[in-house]
């Protein structure tokens, strides 16, 4: 009963919403370029079905991509960080400044370096690097935060530091890491984003490029179909990054234990 | 010559704190010793150093010949989450490469001597701090060890489990002769199970005495246990 409601009532206010919306557009004569109505965007969204289909790979990929090598990127400077203390007092704060430094101000060098005829790599590179620091600074938290006394007990019995690792600082970080692949897979996809706008006309093909596109041509509601999409995006990445947390953890993570009724 | 011997052993950490300080004794191939003293004093410090989880800031460690195979019981239960009870109990035969079969053979075979044969394939949090407990010696007498160190191993439990597990033990320990040295704060199971019982001082942590206890077995409620804690507790309570 309690699930079916908290289901339910969003959805409800959901429709109310969409409903309010579609009636104030009709009765004020509000003009399509200014705010089109929920059956217009609907329309917008299957005319142009196709090819926004056709943008929205291109964004995923761009994010996928981009997610992918900022997991790789972070996941392996953690752990050479976890072996190498020295290491990770020289890297750790330029890691650092590449966090706090808007990446979006960089995007632009960064396609000039890359090169417009490879844009969908410069893509991807600026996508890595706005997910990349949560990764980094969370692994390296939870390769860290592993049981001493594991690793005291570990030791004992003659463990390497690569079994250690392997056996007791990796599976104690996971949690973590997969807190901040949650983080991460939506940067990455506002990083794709913001390269898509950054990199402008004639070369990028994603969702955040059909919104510009759209948005100069006064096709508002072709914009909000595309707008729609994104979220959607967004929402099923985190999802799915949601599940795996709960396909892996939820055997023995006390973040996904609840006392039994 | 004794297996382990411990001369003028001084600790100090890095934030000042002198947790031990000439701290010296023996102990016997196939002894029962306990470490007897009040909350801060250097037990685990001890306990640690014997273990070479750390070292010596002054003094010696001597062993008869080299270190032998430890095992070690945390005051804690100090298992992996994600692994079920029989994994942990593997972990110390994995590291050794021995066959997974044996392995597996033996971490079953410690489980079930500390009854805990069904419970195999459960996580530690489905098993009580009782039972996490059990799986935790379990792993450290799966290994074989020839000397087990133990940190209040079963402070955190009631009066019956403790008792349960304390007979448990010293039957273990007998069984595969295992020199053990066991860290408690309470009077009663020191002298309960102790061949000695060594009582520390405040920190900085020294023997301030060594009490050899009449050999065989104990009656918990016989006026000879009486008598033997009496004697631990007045050493223990004697100002320094
Ligand atoms: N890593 C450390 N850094 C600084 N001081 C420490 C450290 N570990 C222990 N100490 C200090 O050393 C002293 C002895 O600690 P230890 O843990 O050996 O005591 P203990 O006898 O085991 O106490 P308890 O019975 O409460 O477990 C304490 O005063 C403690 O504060
Ligand atoms: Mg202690």
């Amino acid at each position: 009963m309690k699930r079916a409601a908290s289901l339910l009532l969003p959805l409800l206010l959901g429709l109310a919403l969409l409903g309010l919306w579609e009636g104030v557009v009709a009765v004020r004569h509000i003009p399509p370029y200014v705010l089109p109505a929920p059956s217009a965007i609907a329309r917008a969204l299957i005319a142009n079905f196709a090819s926004l289909m056709l943008s929205l790979l291109s964004t995923l990929t761009v994010t996928l991509e981009g997610f992918a090598a900022a997991l790789v990127a972070g996941v392996g400077l953690a752990i050479a960080f976890s072996q190498s203390r020295t290491l990770e007092r020289m890297l750790y704060p330029y890691a650092v400044v590449l966090q706090v430094t808007p990446v979006v101000a960089i995007a632009p060098l960064i396609l000039i370096w890359v090169g417009f005829e490879r844009i969908d790599l410069a893509l991807a590179l600026i996508a890595a690097l706005v997910a990349f620091f949560p990764i980094l600074s969370n692994t390296t938290l939870g390769l860290k935060s592993a049981d001493f006394h594991l690793i005291d007990l570990m030791r004992l019995y003659g463990a390497s530091r690569w079994q250690i690792l392997w056996r007791v600082r990796l599976p104690s970080a996971l949690p973590y890491l997969l807190g901040a692949m949650k983080i991460a897979g939506g940067l990455s996809l506002i990083g794709a984003v913001v390269a898509e706008f950054v990199a402008g006309s004639g070369t990028a093909t994603g969702l955040a490029w059909r919104i510009v596109e759209a948005g100069n041509r006064l096709e508002i509601a072709t914009l909000f179909a595309a707008l729609l999409l994104l979220a959607l995006l967004g929402i099923a990445l985190f999802a799915g990054f949601s599940l795996l947390e709960w396909a892996l953890l939820r055997r023995w993570h006390e973040s996904a234990l609840r006392p039994q009724p | 010559m004794s297996l382990l011997a411990l001369d003028r052993v001084a600790k100090r950490f890095d934030n000042g704190t002198e947790a031990l300080k000439d701290l010296s004794f023996t102990v016997g191939q196939g002894e029962f010793v306990s470490l007897l003293g009040p909350s801060g004093c250097g037990k685990s410090t001890a306990l640690r150093l014997i273990a070479g989880l750390a070292s010596p800031d002054d003094g010696t460690l001597q062993w008869k010949d080299a270190r032998p195979d430890l095992g070690f019981v945390f005051q804690e239960p100090t298992l992996m989450p994600w692994a079920d009870a029989l994994t942990n109990v593997r972990l110390p035969l994995d590291l050794q490469k021995i066959a997974h079969g044996e392995a597996e053979a033996r971490a079953g075979n410690a489980l079930a001597r500390m009854g805990l044969a069904s419970f195999a394939r459960a996580l530690p949090r489905e098993l009580s701090g009782g039972m996490k407990m059990r799986v935790s010696i379990a792993r450290a007498l799966a290994a074989r060890p020839r000397l087990l160190l133990m940190d209040e191993p079963f402070a955190a439990l009631d009066e019956p489990s403790r008792q349960g597990l304390n007979d448990d033990l010293k039957r273990l320990a007998r069984e595969d002769s295992i020199t053990v040295i066991f860290v408690t704060h309470s009077v009663t199971e020191a002298t309960y199970l102790s061949d000695r019982v060594l009582v520390m001082t405040p920190r900085p942590g020294r023997i301030k005495a060594d009490i050899a206890l009449p050999p065989g077995p104990r009656e918990r409620l016989s006026p000879a246990f009486a008598q033997s804690q009496k004697r631990v507790a007045d050493a223990l309570l004697e100002p320094t």
